[in-house]
């Protein structure tokens, strides 16, 4: 099947992380809301951590894109 | 504490982003799908790793989950039984042994193996208890997922039904197995993911793991165990009392790591089918190794949370309560931890993991289910009934389509009749070990000896399922209250849970069912020829002279490092 599953993998988690990261930067100073999180970032940790994970996934689907190629 | 969680928007918009990928990969393999074969077997196409991590999703659905979850906080790291001897030997047994044979002889489901091994009775019976059991699975998965969104979300039961089925008929309508495997892959990757920070949060509050020890110790002295009970897996096993699970190690160990597990992994067609989708007969001897790489840490992932939610139901100042109408709801765990630690945002992932398991659950029986009935009852039964037996392949994609359809649909309505049932994790596993463990005592003997009779096999296949519901009406876990559970014929012997008593139901069904099919099979005529079993009796079939360049992609080395990784956790954790 002509489909590489890393591409929609790695797409989704980066979207994810951009939305996570961002909203964990906005909501930083809120200590209410991540006193549930025992006062950690969580947002912008995982954020961050799918923004690593989904670039990482894509970036191996391009580049088998990019060999075929040439 | 109310059930109810609160979402912002953001939540909503990870949900839906998801929604739009799972759908979309569906969208993307529908131009590939211009053949039966396509549409219900991936085209042999898949990728060991792809096809590994499908293998191991499809288990991981949300039953899986939060049953798990439920039993880390009931029986502690006993639970991990399941995941280490309870799967990883099997896991071994199948790459090694059994996919050689799947895969060479180039059936198209379990049920066909069994028709090419056999005979068409022995394919016809399995068949069709494959198709009950599949769709009762999969209405219990729509029946959850629709209750938890009601409870959880507050959307109305029969939409939230409507809507799940909605979904994964899309995707499996539209790209068939592959639709399905992707999709898990997908899911995989989410789940993991989504409840990694439940993990880190909730062992960072009791302190990390000597932490969790030590706060567990008055928990469970005072439930009449050792100390350290709950954090250890085979040390406390030496009679039944005094651990949990109220069973002794040589029942895990022929219950649950013989029986149960190779009756699961070995012979259930919904795991295996991800395995005969692998592009090469290696590649599909990979695929159940390389999904017992992170089988094996899935633990860490679901059942350590649910040993710390015990620490965390008994500290009343941490406000954490499993309890519904003065009762615990042990199912509940994973939910109520996700709704004690998630802010706005990774509550929206966490919630998103729990609807993709659902839905791994949902598709994956779905896309089994679609192929034993177009190949195994359909073109089998009903097309020759017609009185036109060759039909052309669009024919079948077309019935493939249908049947997935179809599925769907009796899903729904077995999602109905799910609701009268109570934990759904054990009566689960009750009618697995009843039509597997018969199942894996048959494919066993006939994959290994060529003796073995169709008729023995079948009359095998049948009793060891008679004599499974024989015992099961016959036995009862105490303090059981519905016969559902047991006991609907007299009772003549009490388990002390349930769990005892599914792992003895297993052991006697596959006993009685090997038993009679060799005694059976030395006093009939043997009348499929030495010619006819190669590629499916191993005496039978020459070995094959493939040799795979690369150490790390030989499935043997590949065995010996999981098998070493899943000793050294049980040493570390005994």
């Amino acid at each position: 099947m002509g489909l590489d599953i890393r591409f929609p993998i790695g797409l989704m988690f980066t979207i994810f992380g951009f939305i996570l990261s961002i909203y964990g930067l906005f909501t930083n100073s809120n200590t209410e809301m991540y006193a549930k999180s025992l006062s950690i970032n969580i947002n912008l940790w995982m954020g961050v951590f799918m923004l690593i994970f989904g670039s990482i996934m894509f970036y191996f689907a391009m580049k088998k894109v990019l060999k075929q190629k040439i | 504490m109310g059930l109810k969680f609160e979402l912002g928007w953001i939540d909503y918009a990870i949900m839906l982003i998801y929604f739009i990928f799972v759908l979309g990969i569906g969208w993307a393999l529908k131009k590939y799908m211009k053949s039966a074969s396509a549409f219900l077997e991936a085209g042999r196409s898949m990728p060991a790793w792809v096809a590994g991590l499908a293998f191991i999703s499809t288990n991981l659905g949300a039953l899986e989950v939060m049953g798990m979850t439920g039993s880390g906080a009931k029986y502690g790291m006993l639970t991990t039984h399941f995941y280490w001897i309870g799967a990883i030997p099997a896991m071994i047994f199948l790459a090694l042994f059994m996919m050689p044979f799947y895969y060479g002889s180039k059936a198209r489901s379990v049920p066909e193996y069994l028709k090419l091994r056999y005979d068409e009775k022995t394919r016809g019976l399995n068949a069709i208890l494959f198709a009950v059991m599949t769709i009762l699975a999969s209405g219990i998965s729509m029946y959850a997922l629709a209750l938890l969104m009601e409870t959880v979300l507050g959307w109305n039961f029969h939409l939230s039904l409507m809507l799940s089925a909605v979904i994964v008929l899309g995707y499996t309508y539209l790209g068939g197995l592959s639709s399905a495997i992707y999709n898990e892959v997908l899911q995989f990757f989410i789940i993991v993911i989504g409840l990694l920070p439940i993990v880190f949060l909730s062992l960072k509050q009791v302190g990390g793991w000597s932490g969790l020890e030590h706060s567990l110790a008055p928990i469970v002295s005072a439930k009449g165990y050792a100390a350290d009970t709950f954090t250890s897996t085979w040390k406390y096993t030496g009679a039944a009392k005094s651990n949990p699970l109220g069973v002794e190690w040589y029942g895990i160990a022929a219950g649950l790591g013989f029986v149960l597990s190779f009756g699961y992994w070995c012979t259930n067609f919904l795991i295996v089918q991800r395995a005969m989708a692998a592009e090469s007969i290696n590649a599909a001897r990979k695929t159940p190794l390389i999904g017992a790489i992170p089988k094996m840490f899935i633990p860490f992932l679901i059942i350590v949370p649910g040993v710390v939610a015990l620490v965390l139901m008994n500290d009343a100042s941490t406000g954490f309560s499993i309890m519904v109408d003065g009762k615990a709801n042990y199912d509940l765990t994973i939910i109520m931890l996700l709704k004690q630690y998630l802010p706005t945002g990774v509550l929206g992932l966490g919630i998103t993991a729990l609807l993709a398991s659902f839905m791994s659950g949902m598709a994956g029986n779905v896309s089994a289910f679609n192929t034993v009935w177009t190949y195994d009852i359909y073109q089998s039964y009903i097309r020759p009934a017609t009185g036109n037996k060759d039909a052309d392949d669009k024919h079948y994609l077309k019935v493939g389509r249908l049947a997935t359809i179809f599925g769907v649909v009796v899903s729904i309505a077995a999602a109905y009749l799910a609701g009268l049932f109570g934990n759904i994790m054990d009566f689960l596993q009750t009618i697995f070990s009843m039509i597997n463990a018969p199942l894996f005592a048959v494919i066993f003997l006939g994959m290994f000896w060529k003796r073995t009779t169709g008729h023995a096999a079948f009359t095998g296949l049948l009793a060891g399922f008679l004599v499974a519901l024989l015992h099961h009406g016959l036995t009862i876990p105490e303090g059981a209250t519905t016969l559902v559970k047991g006991g609907w014929i007299g009772v003549v012997h009490t388990y002390p849970v349930e769990m005892a008593q599914n792992f003895w139901t297993a052991i006697f069904a596959f006993t009685t069912s090997a038993s009679l099919t060799v005694i059976l099979s030395l006093i009939t005529k043997k009348i499929k020829s030495d010619d006819e079993l190669i590629g499916l009796v191993y005496s039978m079939t020459p070995r094959s002279k493939v040799i795979v360049k690369e150490w790390y992609n030989r499935p043997v080395v590949l065995a010996t490092i999981v098998g070493i990784i899943c000793v050294i956790l049980s040493i570390i954790f005994w």
